[in-house]
């Protein structure tokens, strides 16, 4: 009996979360991300999860008690936005580095000022360099299945890195959609308990929340980024299992008509499901254009992505957030710095756009990618950056 | 510039009334002037006659129905 | 693909009307999208919300610009804003709206020319609810005049979403709102 349900992402974030059986939940609220967490709590009331709810006084509390389940062994969840993401900061540092399992959702928002509830990736672009595993997904169902694969990545003995999946708020948290929902038996078989060996367990005691001084804490921090290397072939693995039994996969990205595209439209989250339609639209005139939608964000999968772009004569990568006071945005910095050593590469435009939850819409996309064409025939890039779509400025 | 409105009370331009589905409607008869409507209003819509009892201002009234619900002698109904 | 864009005031159920059409559409074995666009959420406050109903998979998360329906949901909105509220509507597209106007008459007052649909839904959900929260009424309406959904799909999600004697109320709302719609191809001569 397959359930096929209209779910707005956040709706199906809780569902997957509850097919997982988790033992924790701690969170405290805040929009677009508050409905997860509402849910949860209403599954747990009803008796149809037997979790522990912690309605923590903060995101920093929030994590922070995620971090002591997640230590004695708990299978944990929490969920925040924006300004909740920024105030557990100091928390994600703590959490990658000691190893916890933890999977996080965030419906993406942007950070303040001025005060706005919409959507962009400021948030967990302001964040990537905690060492957490990063997906962007552009679906509701993306979502739900992220999730359940995200737990059988971070629990695997070989990673043990958090991971958190990221969904435009209200373009993705707040949109009713088609989605089917995996059922916990099946979860469970794919999912199934394992014991860590590294848990406070007082049968074997060990000491959690070391001090280290210069001569060890940089050994320690390289055993995170020699997990991190480990984390795309794994997820292929984990995702190769879940097709398996749900009949339907995700990849670490997702390309669409790459095919001799000579413009390459980089993008993630839901944009990019809009940019399907734009290149439907081109490529209907014959314009050689594709897209390629990173979905595991870090840690890069470096070898695919270069192979993957080196073919295309333009990237025209869009950031749906802001690297103010730098060369552009954050996801152009990291594509840029793919290339940093060849002579022979594409050149790269870099497109700013839906700040602050400004629609992108069909027309837009094509016009950017338009101007990347521009780029083929001129054949340099004078301006790397380009803020697309701010009223009152020229492009 | 730095997320800031230079003029003050801009937003008396924003005229809320017509949110209304059903506007307050005072009965001076029974207004025992205690003005707790006028505490609660969250959009400070109510204000004092030369009398001292309360009137509705209609131009920014949203129809919330808080001072009718707050009001002791029940001096306030909401009307369509 | 039908796209339909919703005009309403915050606390009148618009958002809650734009799913219930998609669930609708979603337990046909269709697939579906329905969000809101909020500004700050507020009773009383304009609100958009969008539908799009299509047969195969949707990519476009782009708001909706040109839409194939345009339901609105509390007649001030076109006091108001009229131009705003008709931005983009199809030639061909369809015009619903609360008022106890007829089609003929209403359209005469916008100087629009096309087909229009009209149901006095506050009326309705007043009767029937007690209270003047129309979406459940004005999406008999939409069903009536677009038949992108079968009726007993709609009644099916107002009982899953609502309940008890609530859910009888709902669907008696849209019931009612579905046998009084009039709709008419108005030429403005």
């Amino acid at each position: 009996m397959i359930r096929r349900l209209a779910l707005p992402t956040n709706y199906a974030v809780a569902y997957a979360v509850k097919s997982c059986d988790v033992d924790v939940i701690a969170a405290y609220p805040i929009t677009p991300q508050t409905a997860v967490v509402e849910k949860l709590s209403e599954f747990v009331a009803d008796g149809e999860l037997d979790a522990e709810f912690i309605a923590a006084e903060s995101e920093h509390s929030a994590l922070s008690a995620v971090v002591g389940a997640s230590a004695v062994g708990a299978r944990v969840f929490t969920a925040t936005s924006s300004q909740g993401l920024a105030l557990m900061h100091e928390v994600l540092f703590i959490a990658s580095s000691m190893r916890l399992p933890i999977v996080m959702a965030i419906a993406n928002r942007t950070l303040s000022m001025p005060l706005n509830i919409h959507n962009d990736h400021q948030d967990m672009m302001a964040s990537r360099d905690c060492g957490w595993v990063q997906m962007y997904v552009s679906s509701a169902q993306e979502a739900h299945d992220s999730i359940i694969q995200s737990y059988r990545l971070a629990e695997r003995s070989d990673i043990l890195v958090p991971v958190c999946v990221c969904y435009d708020g209200f373009v993705l948290s707040h949109t009713y959609e088609p989605v089917i929902v995996r059922e916990k038996d099946e979860v469970m078989e794919y999912l199934p308990r394992i014991d860590r060996p590294n848990i406070l367990d007082p049968d074997r005691p060990i000491t959690m929340g070391i001090m280290a001084l210069p001569d060890h804490t940089y050994e320690f921090k390289y055993q995170l980024v020699d997990a991190l290397t480990k984390v795309p072939k794994a997820l292929e693995e984990v995702d190769k299992e879940f097709e398996k039994r749900f009949n339907v996969s995700y990849g670490l990205y997702e390309e669409y008509m790459m095919e001799d595209a000579e413009v390459l439209l980089i993008a993630m989250g839901a944009m990019a499901s809009t940019a399907k339609v734009a290149i439907d639209r081109l490529r209907s005139r014959g314009v050689k254009v594709g897209l390629f939608r990173p979905r595991l964000y870090r840690p890069i999968p470096i070898d695919s992505w270069r192979e993957a772009f080196m073919k295309a004569k333009v990237l025209a990568v869009v950031d749906r957030a802001i690297g103010f006071g730098g060369v552009g945005g954050p996801l152009f910095n990291d594509i840029a710095a793919l290339f940093a050593n060849d002579r022979d590469r594409p050149l790269i435009l870099n497109f700013i756009a839906g700040i602050g939850g400004r629609d992108v819409t069909v027309k837009e996309l094509i016009d950017m990618i338009n101007m990347s064409f521009k780029v083929i025939e001129r054949g340099y890039v004078d301006k790397p950056c380009i803020y697309y779509g701010v009223r009152g400025l020229e492009v | 510039m730095g997320c800031v409105i230079r003029e003050p009370g801009s937003s008396v331009r924003n005229r809320t009334a017509s949110w209304r589905v059903f506007a307050p409607n005072v009965d001076r008869s029974k207004c025992v002037k205690c003005l707790l409507c006028w505490v609660f209003c969250p959009e400070g819509a109510i204000e004092i006659d030369e009398d001292g009892f309360t009137k509705v201002n209609y131009t920014y009234c949203k129809g919330c129905g808080i001072c009718a619900n707050e009001c002791p002698p029940k001096a306030i109904t909401m009307v369509k | 693909m039908i796209e339909v864009r919703w005009h309403g005031r915050g606390g009148q159920g618009v958002v809650t009307a734009a799913e219930l059409l998609a669930s609708a559409a979603v337990i046909e074995g269709k697939w579906a999208q329905a969000f809101p666009s909020f500004g700050a959420e507020r009773r009383g406050a304009p609100v958009q919300a969008y539908t799009r109903i299509n047969d195969k998979p949707i990519f476009d998360r782009s708001f909706i610009y040109e839409p194939d329906v345009v339901v609105v949901v509390d007649q001030s909105l076109l006091e108001a804003d009229v131009r705003g509220v008709l931005q983009g509507i199809k030639p061909n597209g369809k015009l619903i709206v609360n008022t106890n106007y007829s089609p003929q008459v209403l359209a005469k007052k916008l100087k629009y020319e096309g087909e229009v649909a009209t149901v006095d839904a506050t009326s309705i959900a007043i009767e029937v609810l007690g209270r003047p929260i129309v979406n459940t009424a004005m999406l008999g309406a939409v069903i009536k005049s677009i038949r992108v959904v079968e009726l007993p799909s709609v009644l099916k999600v107002l009982e899953a979403r609502f309940k008890g004697a609530i859910a009888d109320r709902n669907v008696k709302a849209l019931i009612r709102a579905f046998e009084n719609t009039a709709m008419e191809v108005v030429k403005v001569d």
